[in-house]
């Protein structure tokens, strides 16, 4: 069944978020930092949220991602979901 | 007293010269920037020229972050203001975050944006439209994505008057600056090359539709038939005087002397145009006479009986010959709101070197244009003030006066 890796998390990020000397790398521990730390924004959390909920056909409760949650964690949601959905 | 507004910075994204000293170089080499569009193929469209900005690399001014949520044109507002400030020599993070406003002005919003997430939204549906379509279309982007780049937390807004917009966005940093604010960024930059705004350009009916894009736009002469769009603008940094002496400001350009804006009476009422009493407001409202001013920067629609109703409002005002005119709008179409800021940033650099733009391509002036000075040739001449006229299509008029600083 499809999981999602933490690789794939990262390019929808930068997909939304930009990249760039100006934005925070999201190598290392930086899965989990906060969103907020990151640099990420409401509206930037808003278009990942849509691009993991249109790939991954599931839908995602708003405080699922909130500026102080971190990557790891919505990683770990994601994955939760499609495991149950299996 | 009331507070004196000054330039103090410029910034020019232009279709013929990126950053005000190549813009201002090749203008008055009447280098024109109106050419085959190449953004997209026009060929079937009945008008293929524009002034487009070529060889604007967005990644090399735009952080990362703003990639994914501006449009083309907001790119080019966000560059320009980086240039304008560095050309003032200010730095926001060094000024006080309130004593800093925000008024630019737009007609058209993110439209190349727009268009790609229209184009998701009905062939794919709505989950695929983009979260930051919420903003990126919109007219009052530009002034939210400057302001928050650069930390200005003044009062802020857009004016949204079409191609008067530049110099009413202008009028209203001027009454910021009045109010006590110290800084405002204003003026405007606009541009909706895309098939989807192209489309918008040709449903108002007035657009060239030649083959030849020296022949394309022709304000004033006896073969005008339409004008052509361009991209980009200008974004202009006011200060009031003192503040700007105050934080050693590299240089004062010009003050915003007078401005004043009208509106023209329904076509169907037979009342005259609003065009010369908005010039004699502005003229009043500076304190000049029209004999004080230098160079008249004109709207030039490029369409037979708008050009015949602005050479007759500047000869009734001034008398026939009695001021040069120019309009070096010819070298890079008309830009929507971002053309009469353009207008003003080119009225400063011809203030401050003293002489005045050309206009291009037109050959044989029409009627009461014939009556007109038209400065068909870079021309040196001693010029304290500038007058900068601009008409938007609804009957937007608005006129701005820029004096030289003593």
């Amino acid at each position: 069944m499809a999981r999602i890796t933490i690789d794939d998390l990262k390019e929808m990020l930068v997909k939304a978020g930009g990249e760039g000397a100006d934005v925070p790398s999201l190598d290392g521990d930086a899965v989990d930092k906060a969103f907020a730390d990151l640099g990420y924004d409401s509206l930037a959390l808003l278009e990942v949220v849509g691009k993991l909920e249109l790939t991954y056909d599931i839908t995602l409760e708003e405080e699922a991602t909130q500026p102080g949650g971190t990557p790891r964690e919505l990683l770990d949601l994601v994955n939760g979901m499609l495991n149950a959905a299996a | 007293m009331t507070a004196t507004a000054v330039v103090t910075g410029l910034g020019v994204a232009a279709p013929n010269g990126l950053g005000i000293e190549d813009y201002w170089r090749a203008t008055l080499d009447g280098e024109s920037g109106i050419r085959r569009i190449t953004r997209f193929d026009p060929a079937g469209y009945p008008c293929r020229f524009a002034g487009e900005i070529t060889g604007f690399d967005p990644a090399a001014h735009i952080p990362g972050r703003l990639m994914p949520q501006t449009d083309h044109m907001t790119r080019l507002a966000l560059a320009a203001t980086g240039w304008a400030l560095g050309d003032a020599g200010a730095d926001p993070a060094a000024m006080d975050e309130f004593g800093m406003s925000v008024v630019t002005a737009n007609a058209y919003g993110g439209f190349e944006f727009g268009h790609r997430e229209l184009e998701k939204l009905w062939s794919r549906g709505g989950k695929h439209v983009s979260a930051y379509q919420s903003f990126a279309w919109f007219y009052a982007v530009n002034t939210g994505q400057i302001s928050i780049r650069h930390g200005m937390r003044g009062p802020s807004g857009v004016l949204v008057s079409e191609q008067a917009g530049g110099l009413d966005a202008t009028g209203q940093a001027r009454r910021h600056i009045r109010k006590g604010m110290p800084l405002v960024v204003t003026g405007g930059v606009d541009g909706a090359l895309s098939p989807w705004g192209w489309v918008a350009y040709l449903s108002g009916g007035q657009l060239s539709s030649g083959d030849d894009p020296a022949r394309a736009y022709l304000p004033f002469d006896t073969a005008a038939a339409g004008w052509v769009p361009g991209e980009g603008g200008a974004i202009l940094i006011v200060e009031e005087a003192a503040a700007a002496r105050a934080r050693g400001a590299a240089q004062v350009y010009g003050e915003v002397a007078g401005y004043s804006s009208g509106i023209d009476p329904a076509p169907d009422t037979g009342r005259p145009p609003a065009l010369p009493r908005v010039i004699r407001q502005a003229l009043d409202d500076a304190g000049l006479r029209a004999a004080d001013i230098g160079v008249v920067f004109a709207d030039a629609v490029g369409l037979p009986a708008l050009d015949r109703a602005e050479a007759e409002a500047i000869t009734e005002v001034f008398g026939a010959g009695a001021v040069p005119v120019t309009a070096p709008k010819t070298m890079v179409g008309r830009l929507a709101s971002g053309g009469s800021a353009l207008d003003i940033a080119t009225a400063c650099l011809a203030l401050r070197d003293q002489v005045i733009p050309p206009t291009v391509h037109v050959t044989d002036p029409a009627g009461p244009a014939a009556d007109l000075d038209l400065v068909r040739a870079a021309r040196q001449a001693p010029l304290d003030s500038a007058l900068v006229l601009a008409r938007g299509t609804g009957g937007f008029t608005s006129a701005l006066v820029v004096r030289r600083a003593a």
